[in-house]
């Protein structure tokens, strides 16, 4: 009897191993004459536990890892694809605590299904919200997701469903949805393991949008840093057009809608939605006025959303299974589930969609099991390089979008980056305002000179000059950079910055690290 | 009679007309460029702002606001090390330090033999897998320092 394994090709899974392992267990298949089937599924977003490979017997999945090439030979020793007694084996997938205590909607197939392949889509429920949004007409569609209480994924939470009330009134020849994969947040990568993991879904979101607005021209605008991303929407794009979810008439309907990739090219300001318009027309990534919404105005002046993979790839969902069973999810304003992304010093890095309102702490210690290094939690940065820096004193902040702005924070992408209690919380703060210098735009001085100046007053402070008033100074700098930037980037550093400065006072008079060794 | 056209000629007007029809083509004429000649050479930002029907000083002003593109030919390999919080918080500073000092230049620069460009990049999304790095596009996560150097030693093969 056939036997099917699953090997992801997630990139963060290849990043550790996971092609050698791939082919190890193709050899010793062979080798051995075993009748296998191998599946290149995307991650579950287990990543300590990658390479995770499972096996499925009897229509049941069963874990091991973290797998080395090395191991495979012991494991087909051991009895593989049925070796339950190996110290890799981690029993049935889906009862690893870390999945097993998770809400997946959005991320209901990620790792589960072959992911080009519509049919095991469709297995896994997929396509029946862009057939139930066929069935409506577009303001019941737009209904719907207002319904749901969805609010943007990519970081400023606006409701989905008035943005695309606002493109479906608008007046235009021609309508555009945007996908904006840009992911640029460190410590985030929902985006990445969707587009690999689940490429169809994002596909059907905008789909479904396209009906919702009377859009007939979409772009996906993924970041040059996601090769194996760029490759897996290509193919997903074409698997769609064969299937008609996309193409000349979405599923008969008679509207048409089609995709394009375009590629990004290493700037973090092109995630702001009005510089990814300005980059998709192929001119500098400078950041727009608002208004004209994009909405109103946006690629080529044309109609246009920009969603984020996330908000896209949650609609169909909500779609399938109506508004209100999205919406029973969550807390407060912030309805449905959100995949929290744990990332950098932590023990069980990865994935977890949840709805919101989990606590910080039970999110970075309980999910999370505290740092990889096995050292005290120092800090978390939540939301990423615009986001603020909590200590533990605030970890009882719940996961929702105003609990953390009441908080001087933000959850932005959804990204926790997990720093033990050797982090430098001066050095974190300076490299705020590195990022931001690298990273302006340049139109406005408060960003493009603030961020520079504020690197070199950091540097001031490092050296213990004058350091109340350098301390002072960055304040200063932070309330100008607040007040006087056109987006986030230059008014947002503030966050990082003075997070790190107000919660850990004790780190302004640390000495350098190559100082403090001697 | 028209002059025969050189090397550089025949191959970037075949990507220009790859592009004919494509609405605003210029960052992907620019990728398709760069992947072509291994940078985006002054000669083709002409011959592309011709095509485009759009100045010099646009094109030359799009190249230089991204980080991607170069003017200069870069080495045989392409090294990029995450730079970014959460590869800081996993030692990834040092990491960038070794690499630094292994192949004696600094981020931005290539190496004298021309075998290695090094880059700095702000995350890759592999940052529950950090530090992180790529080379030629091929990601590499839990790095530490011999692997490092094992990936150092293959560029110089
Ligand atoms: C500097 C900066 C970078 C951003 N980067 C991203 C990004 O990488 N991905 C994203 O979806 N949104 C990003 N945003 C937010 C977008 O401007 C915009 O709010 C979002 O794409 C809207 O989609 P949503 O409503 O679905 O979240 C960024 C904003 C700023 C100011
Ligand atoms: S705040 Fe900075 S990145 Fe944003 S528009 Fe101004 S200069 Fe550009
Ligand atoms: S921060 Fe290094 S990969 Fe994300």
């Amino acid at each position: 009897m056939t036997v099917t394994i699953f090997v992801p090709d997630d990139s963060g899974a290849l990043a550790v191993g996971a092609e050698a392992v791939c082919d190890a267990i193709r050899r010793e298949s062979a080798t051995r004459g075993a009748d296998v089937r191998l599946v290149r599924n995307g991650s579950r977003g287990l990543y300590w536990l990658e390479p995770m490979v499972e096996v499925e017997i009897d229509g049941r999945r069963f874990a091991y890892g973290p797998v080395t090439p090395a191991d495979v030979a012991g494991l087909f020793d051991a009895g593989f694809p049925d070796a339950g007694s190996h110290p890799l084996s981690l029993g049935p997938t889906e009862d690893i605590p870390f999945l097993e205590r998770q809400t997946r909607l959005t991320f209901a197939r990620c790792g589960v299904i072959d992911p080009l392949s519509v049919a095991d889509y469709e297995r896994h429920g997929g396509l029946a919200g862009l057939r139930a949004a066929a069935a409506m007409n577009a303001s019941e569609i737009v209904e719907t997701v207002t319904a749901s209480g969805l609010r943007g994924r990519g970081g400023a939470g606006f409701p989905t469903g008035i943005k695309w009330k606002t493109v479906l009134e608008a007046k235009g020849a021609r309508k555009v949805i945007v996908c904006n994969a840009d992911e640029g947040d460190s410590g985030t990568f929902a985006d990445r393991m969707i587009m690999e993991g689940d490429p169809l879904v994002l596909i059907e979101g905008m789909a479904i949008a396209a009906l919702a607005t009377g859009a007939d021209q979409g772009f996906i605008y993924i970041r040059s840093e996601y090769p194996h991303a760029i490759a897996k929407i290509r193919r997903a794009l074409v698997a769609a057009r064969q299937s008609r979810m996309i193409g000349p008439s979405i599923l008969e309907s008679g509207h048409g809608f089609d995709i394009e990739v375009r590629v990004g090219a290493g700037a973090y300001v092109c995630g702001e939605e009005t510089s990814l318009l300005n980059s998709l027309e192929g001119k500098r990534g400078v950041v727009r006025a608002k208004p004209p919404l994009p909405a109103h105005h946006g690629f080529l002046g044309r109609p246009t959303v920009v969603n984020n993979v996330i908000s896209l790839a949650s609609v169909p969902v909500i779609l399938a299974k109506g508004a209100d069973h999205y919406r029973d999810f969550g807390m407060g304003r912030s309805r449905g589930t959100i995949p929290i992304q744990l990332a950098g010093n932590v023990r069980r890095g990865g994935l977890f969609e949840a709805a919101f309102g989990m606590t910080l702490g039970e999110i970075v210690d309980d999910i999370g099991g505290g740092t990889a290094s096995g050292r005290p939690v120092k800090a978390v940065q939540v939301g990423g390089p615009l986001g603020a820096y909590f200590p533990r004193s605030l970890f009882d902040t719940p996961f929702d979008y105003e609990a953390f702005a009441a908080r001087d924070g933000l959850i932005g992408h959804a990204g926790i980056v997990v720093f033990d209690d050797t982090a430098d919380m001066l050095a974190q703060a300076r490299f705020a305002f590195e990022f931001c210098a690298i990273e302006s735009c340049g139109k406005c001085t408060p960003c493009r000179i603030g961020a520079v100046r504020g690197a070199e007053t950091m540097d001031k402070i490092r050296r213990g000059e004058d350091v109340e008033a350098n301390t002072a100074l960055v304040a200063d700098l932070c309330n100008t950079m607040k007040f006087g930037s056109l987006c986030a980037l230059g008014g947002f550093t503030p966050y990082p910055v003075m997070s790190a400065l107000r919660h850990f006072p004790n780190d302004i008079g640390r000495k350098p690290a190559a100082e403090a060794a001697e | 009679m028209p002059l025969p056209e050189t090397d550089l000629d025949a191959r970037l007007q075949a990507i220009l007309r790859a592009f004919e029809g494509v609405e605003a083509p210029l960052l992907e004429i620019l990728h398709a460029v760069q992947l072509e000649f291994g940078h985006v050479p002054e000669g083709a930002q002409r011959q592309i702002a011709e095509a485009l029907n759009l100045s010099r000083a646009e094109v030359h002003g799009v190249v230089s606001f991204y980080h991607d593109f170069r003017t200069e030919v870069g080495g045989r390999h392409d090294l990029k090390i995450c730079r970014a919080e959460a590869c800081q918080s996993m030692g990834g500073e040092a990491l960038a330090r070794q690499a630094r000092e292994a192949l004696g230049i600094d981020f931005g620069e290539t190496a004298a033999d021309g075998s290695v460009s090094l880059g700095s990049v702000y995350c890759l999304g592999l940052c529950a897998c950090a530090p992180a790095a790529m080379l030629d596009g091929t990601p590499v996560g839990r790095l530490d320092g011999p692997q490092l150097e094992a990936l150092i030693s293959e560029t110089r093969r």
